[in-house]
């Protein structure tokens, strides 16, 4: 049972972490690159729990979203800097390769996407919530097969966006970055927040077997799951993720 | 001891005792797996359903004229954020179990919109839990599980349920939602059970 295995890989101890890469992703969002020497694989949605230990023993615990599929035993996941933040600022700008902290992980077992699911799949992501839905978008692309994909990236300009290269039609996957405060050039849609309309240019057809996964901030995910059940999916179809706007 | 990150201060809070692990927080997260339910009073019942089938309902007037208490209270939640002194009003279980006989031992928490959460009959009892429907003298906001909500606080968040439609007591334990995807059966945060094996 994948269920019995979840939980017995939930109960993992610590391990140490070294980073081996770290790509600036936006002016204040840096994707970081861990080898976790026992990772025992995760499903793309799954998130860990890092520990940061000052040299006193003061510790720090954050969760993170992985953003992508293990590459054998490194891990990857892209940390946004949280003004007044007490561990996103050592990440996104202190860490170094070679530097250690300790994961524990996966973690979560909800919003998670797996390549045996063949329905339709709708993604919404807002801000550096695209993050666990790129890790779906990868696995779906690398596997080629389970249902067809849409993702709607919200985003407030186009210098705020992760995963640049990435975000176009390939393998199963459409992909509308619809962006809140400015738009990219050349885009006639004018800024604003996803609507009514946009769930219906980008989004599926309302049946019954579509699985929504929708990641960001606590008012952007209130919104748009509002919109897809007044739009008439089912709750029980609609998975969230919240990206608490504090401490980080 | 754990292993030490280069370069890694920290913010110290002061003269705040918190569970290992928890950081403070003067926000108010919202954490729930789906769509936020709507729920209309005029339908609101709270039901306790005894192992042997038998019921007590309230509707939402019955239940907001029972006897009410004001708690303040820290809250604890598995993600790692903790919030002090929040200040609730609603019915204590001791009140509303106060004409249930059972030989029970535990109990299924359920939810509007489906979710449900485990935990002991005895961890609802003695002034350890309430249903509220007040948070900070207003009614509890949807997204922070109104019309009401559980509030066992010396759990873990999650075991107190959002939107909560009735107690299901039973014999046997019988883990909720998240106890099923591998979070900890109890769930106490001074002892850090976040996960299931902690």
């Amino acid at each position: 049972m994948a269920g019995t295995a979840l939980r017995r890989r939930l109960g993992a101890r610590w391990q140490s972490a070294e980073l081996v890469e770290a790509a600036q992703e936006t002016a204040t969002a840096r994707t970081l690159r861990f080898r976790v020497p026992e990772w025992p694989g995760h499903l793309p949605g799954q998130h860990v729990d890092v520990r940061l230990t000052a040299e006193d023993g003061y510790t720090a615990q954050r969760s993170y979203s992985l953003s992508a599929p293990a590459a054998e035993d490194v891990i990857e996941m892209s940390v946004q800097l949280v003004a007044d933040g007490e561990v996103s600022p050592y990440l996104v700008s202190d860490i170094a390769v070679g530097d250690t902290v300790e994961v524990r992980g996966p973690l979560g077992g909800w919003f998670v996407w797996r390549t045996t699911q063949s329905e339709p799949v709708l993604l919404i992501g807002g801000g550096s919530g695209i993050a666990p839905l790129m890790a779906m978008v990868r696995a779906r692309r690398a596997a080629d097969t389970g249902g067809a994909f849409r993702l709607l990236y919200s985003v407030r300009t186009p210098a705020d966006v992760f995963y640049a290269d990435e975000l176009h039609d390939s393998h199963g996957v459409e992909v509308a970055v619809l962006y809140t405060r400015a738009a990219a050039e050349g885009v006639a849609r004018p800024a604003h927040r996803i609507d009514a309309d946009d769930l219906t240019a980008h989004g599926w057809p309302v049946v019954a077997e579509v699985t929504c996964y929708v990641c960001g901030p606590t008012p952007f995910v209130e919104a748009i799951a509002d919109q897809l059940v007044q739009a008439g999916h089912d709750p029980a179809h609609i998975r969230t993720e919240r990206f608490g706007a504090s401490g980080g | 001891m754990a292993l030490v990150t280069r370069g890694f201060r920290g913010r110290r809070e002061s003269g705040v005792e918190l569970p290992p692990g928890q950081y403070l927080t003067h926000d108010f997260p919202v954490l729930s797996a789906g769509p936020t339910p709507r729920v209309d009073l005029d339908r609101w019942q709270f039901t306790i359903t005894t192992e042997l089938g038998s019921t007590h309902a309230w509707s939402w007037p019955q239940f907001t004229a029972l006897p009410s208490e004001e708690v303040t209270t820290d809250l604890h939640c598995v993600t790692r954020w903790s919030k002090l002194d929040t200040t609730w009003r609603g019915v204590s279980l001791d009140t509303l179990l106060d004409d249930v006989e059972t030989a029970a031992d535990f109990v299924v928490v359920q939810a509007y919109g489906g979710y449900t959460t485990n935990l002991p009959l005895e961890d609802l009892l003695e002034g350890q839990a309430w249903v509220a429907y007040e948070y900070e003298g207003d009614p509890v906001p949807a997204a922070h599980g109104g019309p009401a909500r559980l509030l066992v606080p010396h759990l873990y968040l999650w075991k107190s349920a959002k939107w909560v439609r009735g107690l299901q007591l039973t014999l046997d334990d019988e883990p909720g939602f998240w106890e099923t995807l591998g979070y900890h059966n109890y769930g106490d945060p001074w002892r850090e059970q976040r996960y299931d094996g902690d």
